[in-house]
């Protein structure tokens, strides 16, 4: 082989200079550091094509809710002609067709991902922090605060979500916010009880002991030490969870007791077809094509965060 | 504090271990004194009670009866930040005493943050100079580091809050021989250059010969007699235990085993 081939190699082997930078030995600053660290872990993740479909699902579904207004040419609200657009078969102008509203099913669809993105966007900024807080706080300090702590959990976990949803919908009236409390109520003490197991598993190590004995506080243990700890368990069972979610708001949607018309949301409109599923399948379908969807693609993702983060998986 | 007061004085120390079914009495009446400057070696078998002494010492075992006086002060279970400050340790498996989530950096810094000390870069520096690391660890993680760097990042960190007594919890045990004898030599160094009194707990005689003056042997929470290294180093040791436990680290030998009485 000619040196000049051999050459040739070397240059096509050598990472890019970015590459380089993030996998470095010796990063120059803590940014680089975890630059580093989270390419790695992207790294991991990309090399898996189910979770690369669920991101991209998931993707595609946030491009959906932003972009609305671009992507579809009918308001999801207002309706067509009350005899001559209504019940329209898939095809032509109404591509999913029209429902028994004369409402264009592709533009509810697409304006129902910001209803169910708003729903799991709410229920995961407001359980899992409480979930991670109850858990951690009661898995370190122990004693009475444990026992207290973890019997409230126990208490919200006997709950039903269904029961505790329609108890709020006939007591405050049906509506997003209602839906949205109901599901974080009842969603939170599962991920205080991951964050409590988490924790036990931690808080005897010899890094914890001697960030005590450096003279550091409980909550600043808490929150610098034991919770990025308890986060990546935390992280992918929220990730799983969103498919719940999902078929919850759906559910409730469904029972009536979901946002309420004319709002577009995947779970009524599902069951604002059923009555004429077998003349007009069109109604029922897509709306539930759309949840299964969604859901896969949370549930792929959430299985290759767990691959990448998890590391009792590794 | 005049030259003639120990730096550590442990009276009569008492442990108790109640687990509600069991009681065990990890130590019953240790008491041992310790020099400015002096390294004292505690060594005895699985269960004797060393690693216990140096728990309490370190302020991780709360419940304890007993006088301990740490630089003239006595010290008691809850303890605040200059206690805490003059008191650090070392522990045994540098894979398990580095938070895997936090850079050599941040490590270093918190222990400062938390004690509102200024001039974090220099003293980084510094300590990391110390313990023989150059400033290309400084924002690596434990996981980029072998288990000889982990544990001089682990002594930079005992190092940075500048204490006055170490507790070093069998800091070789977990290494590669070669790197043992780099990381003991390092102790030495670091104590003779920074005046750090030590406290060294080990199961290897060797390793006690090497880097303490004095030790302790201990049996069931007892210490069961105290001498020089140079005793220990001419197998001068007197206590029947104590000369078993020399025999016994002298590798395997039936007829010398078979000699043993349980004592």
């Amino acid at each position: 082989m000619s040196s000049t081939a051999s050459t040739g190699w070397v240059i096509a082997l050598t990472p890019p200079e970015w590459r380089r930078w993030l996998l470095t030995d010796t990063p120059q600053s803590r940014w680089q550091a975890r630059a580093g660290r989270a390419y790695l872990g992207w790294a991991a993740f990309a090399r898996n094509p189910l979770a690369m479909l669920g991101l991209l699902i998931v993707l595609v579904l946030i491009g959906m809710a932003i972009f609305a207004p671009l992507i579809t040419s009918y308001s999801p609200v207002v309706s067509g002609d009350t005899v001559a657009d209504r019940f329209l078969p898939p095809g032509g102008d109404h591509w999913l067709g029209t429902d028994g509203h004369s409402w264009d099913i592709w533009s509810r669809i697409v304006y129902g991902s910001r209803t169910s993105l708003l729903i799991i966007f709410m229920v995961a900024i407001t359980a899992a922090p409480v979930g991670i807080i109850i858990g951690t706080t009661a898995g370190y300090l122990g004693g009475w605060i444990d026992t207290a702590l973890m019997r409230l959990t126990d208490t919200f976990l006997a709950l039903p979500k269904l029961v505790l949803a329609l108890a709020f919908a006939a007591a405050l009236g049906a509506g997003m916010e209602n839906l949205i409390l109901a599901i974080a109520i009842t969603s939170w003490p599962p991920y205080a009880r991951i964050a409590r197991a988490e924790t036990l598993t931690v808080r005897n190590t010899d890094y914890i002991a001697a960030a005590q004995m450096s003279g550091a506080s409980s909550l600043r243990i808490l929150i610098g030490h034991i919770m990025p700890m308890c986060l990546p368990s935390l992280i992918v069972r929220v990730t799983l969870d969103m498919a719940g979610i999902i078929l919850t708001a759906a559910g409730l949607g469904f029972l009536g007791l979901g946002v309420p018309l004319p709002q577009p949301e995947w779970g009524s409109m599902v069951a604002d077809g059923r009555s004429d599923i077998l003349n007009q399948w069109w109604v029922c379908t897509y709306p539930g094509i759309a949840i299964f969807i969604v859901s896969l693609g949370f549930n792929l993702m959430g299985d290759g965060l767990r691959d990448v983060l998890d590391p009792r998986e590794q | 504090m005049n030259d003639n007061m120990p730096m550590v004085e442990v009276k009569n120390l008492d442990v108790t271990f109640d687990t509600g079914r069991h009681r065990v009495r990890a130590l019953a009446g240790v008491s041992f004194a310790i020099a400015p400057g002096e390294s004292f070696g505690l060594v005895g078998e699985s269960g004797s009670g060393k690693t216990t002494v140096l728990r309490v010492l370190a302020g991780l075992i709360r419940q304890w009866n007993g006088g301990i006086t740490v630089a003239g002060k006595p010290l008691t279970p809850d303890r605040d930040k200059d206690a805490k400050r003059a008191i650090q340790m070392v522990f045994q498996d540098p894979y398990g005493s580095l938070h895997p989530k936090h850079t050599v950096d941040r490590i270093l810094a918190e222990p400062l943050q938390i004690h509102g000390i200024g001039d974090i870069e220099n003293r980084m520096k510094d300590t990391l100079e110390q313990v023989q690391l150059g400033a290309a660890f400084r924002f690596r993680y434990p996981h980029q580091l072998s288990g000889g760097q982990r544990q001089r990042v682990a002594i930079a960190r005992a190092l940075i809050l500048r204490p006055k007594l170490l507790l070093l919890d069998e800091p070789t045990s977990a290494l590669d021989v070669s790197i043992q004898a780099e990381v003991l030599n390092l102790l030495a160094k670091l104590r003779h250059e920074l005046d750090l009194t030590y406290i060294l707990v080990s199961h290897d005689l060797a390793v006690v010969a090497q880097l303490c003056h004095r030790l302790a042997i201990m049996r069931t929470g007892e210490i069961v007699e105290t001498a020089d290294s140079e005793k220990l180093a001419k197998g001068e040791l007197t206590h029947p235990y104590s000369r078993q436990l020399l025999t016994a680290s002298k590798g395997f030998d039936r007829a010398a085993i078979a000699a043993f009485t349980d004592l």
